[in-house]
């Protein structure tokens, strides 16, 4: 009983730095979002090199697709975007890129300066879309099943690591699953 | 890792202009102050609404408060909400569906946010009864057991253990 005296205390103490220590490696920008197994939030957007020719959410059914919130803006795409590049070439799975809140000639810079891995980009210029998929830091990616359901979402951008170990094996099963439907 | 810099660089030049403004230099009306003049009563509806809510991009400010772009976005949104008639739950729930229940600066309680809502009373809790039951123990015991009041020599202040 008196050794408790000394040992309890201790023990909290230990407790509170286990705390304190998980808590230097949690990212409080990185908050989960409400609409991972929820359906892809509807949209219908002009091309970004192409006023005019739009693309609708419900003409993305049927596939499994990446949609990449960029802009010309953002430094930390800038970081990303050779790896998206290089992820593109491995023709997985089609990008999207939505390019939020920015003007389409600096956009389209962008994209001819360091490369674009996009199949097409999305001109989300006043930037509604990102409300509705729940943007506040880009770049921001979302993977989206063949049902339109968003299954994955990368929070900042991507790192080799992300690329490898979650969105390469989600990619592989969630085309599996749509082989069977 | 996200565009803090540029937002702190836009929060920077946000902070430049609204001093000009006010020192004079410029006397063109800030964009966000005509809907104000247009309807007082929306404007102050708006931002009771935006005052519960979090901007998701500068976490410790209010949207109603923050100048990051998003912010500036969203209290445009509850505008052109109020307009249609909705009612402040469905924007709080239109908030929510995009943002989860971390943009609620009062969140719900429920499952997730238990601990949150009980955590500090249990501590509270804890703590208290601690301290009733030292008290307790203390008032039981016999007079001899504690020290004396005044102690005779400096050494017989040092506790044994």
């Amino acid at each position: 009983m008196k050794y408790l005296r000394y040992t309890l205390p201790l023990a909290i103490f230990l407790g509170l730095v286990w705390f304190l220590f998980q808590g230097l490696f949690l990212d409080p920008k990185e908050v989960p979002s409400p609409l991972i197994n929820k359906p892809a939030p509807a949209f219908a957007l002009e091309q970004l090199d192409q006023p005019g020719a739009s693309i609708k959410r419900d003409d993305m059914l049927g596939k499994v697709w990446l949609l990449n919130v960029f802009a010309s803006w953002c430094v930390a795409c800038r970081e990303e975007h050779p790896l998206l590049v290089q992820f593109s070439r491995m023709k997985l799975v089609p990008i999207y890129g939505l390019n939020y809140k920015d003007e389409r000639a600096a956009g389209m810079k962008w994209l001819a300066s360091f490369g674009n891995p996009y199949e097409a980009s999305l001109f989300d210029h006043d930037g509604r879309v990102g409300i509705d998929y729940g943007v506040y830091g880009v770049p921001e990616s979302f993977l989206i099943d063949a049902k339109g359901v968003i299954r994955y979402k990368q929070i900042g951008p991507f790192t080799p690591e992300a690329i490898q170990t979650k969105l390469i094996p989600l990619v592989q099963q969630l085309q599996k699953e749509a082989g069977h439907v | 890792m996200f565009d803090r810099r540029l937002a702190s660089s836009r929060l920077l030049a946000v902070v430049l202009a609204a001093l000009l403004l006010a020192l004079g230099l410029g006397r063109a009306a800030a964009n966000e102050a005509a809907p104000a003049a247009a309807d007082p009563a929306l404007e102050a509806r708006m931002l009771a609404i935006t005052a519960e809510l979090r901007c998701m991009v500068c976490q410790n400010q209010t949207i109603a408060d923050s100048h990051a772009d998003l912010a500036v976005d969203l209290r445009q949104q509850v505008r052109e909400m109020l307009q249609k008639g909705m009612s402040d739950q469905q924007i709080t729930d239109y908030m929510t569906q995009r943002y989860g229940d971390f943009v609620l600066y009062r969140p719900p309680f429920k499952g997730s946010t238990a601990l949150l809502w009980i955590g500090p009373g249990v501590m509270l809790v804890a703590g208290l009864s601690v301290l009733v039951l030292v008290l307790r123990r203390r008032s039981r015991m016999a007079p001899e057991q504690f020290e004396a009041d005044e102690a005779p020599t400096p050494e017989s202040e040092r506790d044994p253990a």
